[in-house]
């Protein structure tokens, strides 16, 4: 009696936490991308009624700008996931072994305060800073480098960099996390057997990282690939973000449908280099994101 | 190489100065838009032209500082509203998915959780369509089958809500999961030996332990709505939240309002994040 009633009442506990949960990711999740992957495959015949057909997507691939979009946005988000993944290791090595002990809890503190601020108020910031009437462009004026000002805003480089800032946190953290983790023991001893910086750094730092550097590339990739603000407001006109693309079909020619298949296929290039990254590596989605 | 290591000059020389530049990259920013919020000029942009507090208080024509900018507040007040709702049901949901995933045993568990962290890795901007898209065939459904015309289905608040929803619950049952892992269940079967049923022990010592976590979940919610842009993007009405405000201000021309208003929340949030670091550093 008393192991029946136990059990009931174990029972209702899952019923009451199951419940919210089933609800949130049926409702708000997989419903809705169901959905957003059927209406990719509808489009509108000449009298306006709704049929199936493939032609989103054949049109994304007949269409040069939006395949060459995709293309360039994949490309330039790995990019960017390296380039922030080479600026964030000596900073999370620094913070975990080389600074006085005392100085890394607010060394990290640091690192992390300006991320809480919304990422609108950080890229407003550098255009303030980079734009042809912008602080910078003041300062080399009076320095007399410049005899005109220099638009520094709207262009590749500086739309890389913003992305860069915009996401470094999300790989300083999981490689100062990782990093802690590794024993300085090894590095004593491999330094005492004579080995040099390059080689402690490729067999000793980089493997021991590996799943620091896999769950902070995903999320900075994933983060890059789907920004629409950066790339807008940097980028300027001259960005060509797929995501853009996306936007310009649902907002401003609200053709759903093709909008549909273009965010479709952003999510499997995510999933998909996502993946890759993760067999590359052997991890597990479910220990990365941890 | 490490503390423990002889180091040569030049490498620790070098190693101060490039953690002293990436600092410099981190603030600039965020510093230059601060102290622009001050200068007594119609632009944002140097030549410093002396201290002023008008972009915060002034409210003569042409010149109107936040606190009398009616629009902007209206667009803070709306973010807030939103922030509130997504930090309750996202919080209510979080504490609920860690319990689930740490205390349960059912079928298909790793498939619900696999699907519990999938919205970290869609890009914001999917999970915004794929509900917007969503939510308008509900609409139609519902207005075919029955004649209802259901206002919530449409772009607007409570969209905007269920949209930031989605993803934050996430995050905060990770945060929550995390410290109930470290949750000893022993004293769970203690209570339960002493004539104290599954809830009596969930409300008075499970939830107890966990109150850190589900405040810090809590404040990291709060957090990521207030300045959530992608996915609100898609799902905005026409009460826009502040950073869709910001936005539309800052891609056509920009005043030094918009400093001020980046400066009280680069003010607002540090505090708010300096905060809960300090609480739940005490707490562990």
């Amino acid at each position: 009696m008393k192991a029946f009633s136990g059990k009931l009442h174990i029972q209702w506990t899952l019923v009451c936490f199951l419940t919210p949960v089933v609800l949130w990711l049926s409702l708000l999740i997989v419903l809705p991308h169901i959905d957003l992957l059927l209406m990719s495959f509808r489009t509108e015949d000449d009298s306006g009624r709704l049929m199936w057909s493939l032609s989103n997507y054949m049109l994304f691939f007949r269409e040069p700008i939006y395949w060459l979009t995709f293309v360039r946005t994949a490309v330039y988000s790995i990019l960017v996931t390296f380039l922030t993944f080479v600026i964030a290791l000596p900073v999370a090595f620094y913070i975990t072994k080389v600074a006085a002990p005392r100085f890394q809890g607010f060394l990290t503190l640091l690192l992390l305060l300006p991320f809480w601020v919304s990422e609108l108020v950080r890229v407003y910031g550098w255009m303030i800073l980079l734009r042809e009437s912008g602080v910078i462009n003041h300062f080399l004026l009076k320095t007399g480098i410049l005899d005109r000002p220099v638009e520094m805003l709207y262009n590749d480089v500086t739309m890389i960099m913003g992305l860069v800032y915009t996401s470094m946190l999300f790989m300083v953290v999981p490689l100062i996390g990782v990093l802690e983790s590794l024993d300085d023991s090894l590095i004593e001893a491999a330094y005492d057997l004579g080995a040099n910086m390059w080689s402690i750094l490729i067999k000793i730092i980089i493997p021991h990282a590996v799943p620091g550097i896999v769950s902070g590339s995903i999320v900075v990739f994933m983060l890059t690939l789907g920004n629409y603000l950066t790339p807008n407001l940097m980028g300027g006109k001259n960005s060509l973000w797929f995501t853009e693309q996306i936007y310009n079909q649902f907002i401003a020619s609200f053709n759903w449908n093709q909008g549909s298949a273009f965010g479709f296929l952003l999510l499997v290039l995510s999933s998909l280099v996502i993946w890759v990254g993760l067999k590359l590596t052997n991890q597990k989605l479910s220990k990365v994101v941890k | 190489m490490i503390r423990s290591l002889p180091n040569s000059r030049t490498y620790t020389l070098g190693f101060k100065l490039y953690i002293i530049l990436y600092f410099s990259f981190l603030f600039a920013p965020l510093l230059v838009t601060c102290i622009l919020a001050f200068n007594d000029s119609q632009f944002p942009a140097l030549p410093w032209k002396g201290f002023t507090l008008d972009w915060f208080l002034a409210n003569v024509p042409g010149r109107v500082g936040i606190f009398h900018d009616r629009i902007n507040l209206d667009s803070i007040w709306v973010s807030a509203r939103v922030a509130f709702f997504v930090t309750i049901l996202s919080t209510t949901v979080g504490t609920c998915g860690a319990f689930l995933f740490e205390q349960e045993s059912f079928r298909f568990k790793q498939s619900l959780y696999f699907l519990m962290i999938a919205p970290l890795v869609i890009p914001g901007v999917i999970l915004g369509i794929s509900i917007l898209v969503f939510s308008n065939s509900l609409g139609i459904f519902f207005e075919e089958s029955w004649g209802l015309d259901v206002r919530l289905f449409g772009p607007g608040f409570w969209l905007v809500v269920l949209g930031q929803f989605s993803f934050i619950s996430t995050l905060v049952t990770l945060v929550v999961s995390a410290r109930l892992k470290k949750f000893d269940r022993t004293l769970e079967e203690a209570a339960m030996n002493l004539g104290a049923n599954r809830f009596e022990v969930i409300w008075h010592i499970t939830l107890k332990f966990l109150r850190p976590a589900i405040i810090s979940g809590a404040a990291v919610a709060f957090l990521m709505s207030f300045e959530n842009f992608n996915t609100t993007l898609f799902l905005v009405g026409p009460e826009a939240t502040l950073p869709i405000n910001l936005y539309l201000q800052v891609r056509d021309g920009s005043t030094p309002v918009i400093n001020a208003i980046s400066f009280l929340l680069i003010l607002c949030t540090s505090s708010v994040a300096l905060t809960n670091l300090y609480f739940s550093k005490k707490q562990v």
